[in-house]
């Protein structure tokens, strides 16, 4: 596990109210927004906002799309490439 | 714990009674709160009131004041900025005679003048306004339709504008965007990594934590106590 994908399940883990140690079984394939009620669109805005403050990237409102936050994988994808061009 | 109230100047030179939580037992040590803003008011309200258990515990007063146009108040929050705040808060802390102030989060943006305390995990007014423009922008997005910063700032600006539930003035917005914390004498922050667990605001649905709670009014009581 790198940097970003343990920075990134902490943030998760803060935002959903997980235990410590919860979100190490997430996987790639695991369905974040549409399959977890609770990510309405402001705690999504505070994922965010918390993942621009911790990864130290900037995220512009035109990358966020649905697909994003289909699965934790594609939200990791996204979180590297962000931090590779930083 | 009472129900209690305190006089609230009003924008235009009015003044409303504004309702305030409030442990109070006469007591020399009288911490004033200044609360959580927006979202993470509601998000934090519980957590500041379980501190606030813990510090009356402890022998210390304290003080949870209605901000204008929040919470119980029924003053409009679109005719709001943040200097009408931070005169609440200044007229709260003279009505209950406040020795210290506690400010949580964006309450640490609308501090009273010259009284100490402490600041529990500051955040930038920009940082607010950013969270708050996405939520909007996300839930016209699953409306079907596209929304974006700059326009939405360009309009809100003259206009006012609603952003995840809050009507916000165009000073408001305005103000938010530059205001931060840490230029005031005798206020420490405590980071939230002091506190520990994973931060409350953050949470999608709003929960407690009652080892959070201990920790924060115990870095208060001991700094109060020293």
């Amino acid at each position: 596990m790198d940097t970003t994908d343990r920075k990134l399940r902490a943030i998760l883990s803060d935002v959903l109210g997980l235990r410590p140690g919860q979100a190490d079984d997430f996987t790639a394939e695991t369905g974040l927004f549409g399959e977890l009620p609770e990510l309405d669109s402001m705690a999504v805005a505070g994922l965010l906002t918390e993942m621009e403050d911790r990864l130290d990237i900037v995220i512009d409102e035109d990358e966020i799309d649905g697909e994003l936050f289909e699965t934790y994988g594609s939200l990791l994808k996204f979180a590297r490439s962000k931090r590779d061009k930083a | 714990m009472k129900a209690e109230s305190y006089p609230c100047p009003l924008p235009g030179g009015a003044a409303a009674s504004e309702y305030a939580l409030a442990f109070d037992a006469g007591r020399e040590k009288r911490v004033l709160i200044a609360p959580a803003l927006f979202e993470e008011g509601h998000k934090l309200r519980r957590f500041t009131v379980e501190v606030m258990r813990r510090l009356d515990g402890s022998g210390i007063d304290c003080f949870l004041p209605d901000l204008p146009g929040c919470n119980e108040s029924e003053q409009d929050l679109a005719l709001i900025e943040p200097e009408d705040w931070r005169m609440a808060l200044e007229a709260a802390a003279r009505h209950f005679e406040a020795s210290h102030v506690l400010a949580i989060r964006g309450g640490g943006l609308v501090l009273p003048a010259k009284l100490g305390g402490w600041h529990y995990a500051p955040v930038k007014g920009s940082s607010l306004l950013k969270t708050m423009l996405r939520a909007r922008i996300l839930s016209a997005r699953e409306a079907g339709r596209e929304e974006n910063v700059d326009a939405l700032m360009e309009q809100g600006l003259q206009l006012g504008i609603e952003l995840a539930g809050f009507s916000l003035s165009g000073e408001m917005l305005r103000q938010l965007g530059t205001l931060v914390a840490g230029k005031q004498p005798g206020i420490t922050a405590i980071e939230h990594e002091l506190v520990g667990g994973g931060p409350l605001w953050l949470r999608a649905e709003p929960d407690e934590d009652a080892s959070q709670a201990d920790a924060l009014a115990a870095i208060v009581a001991v700094g109060l106590n020293a």
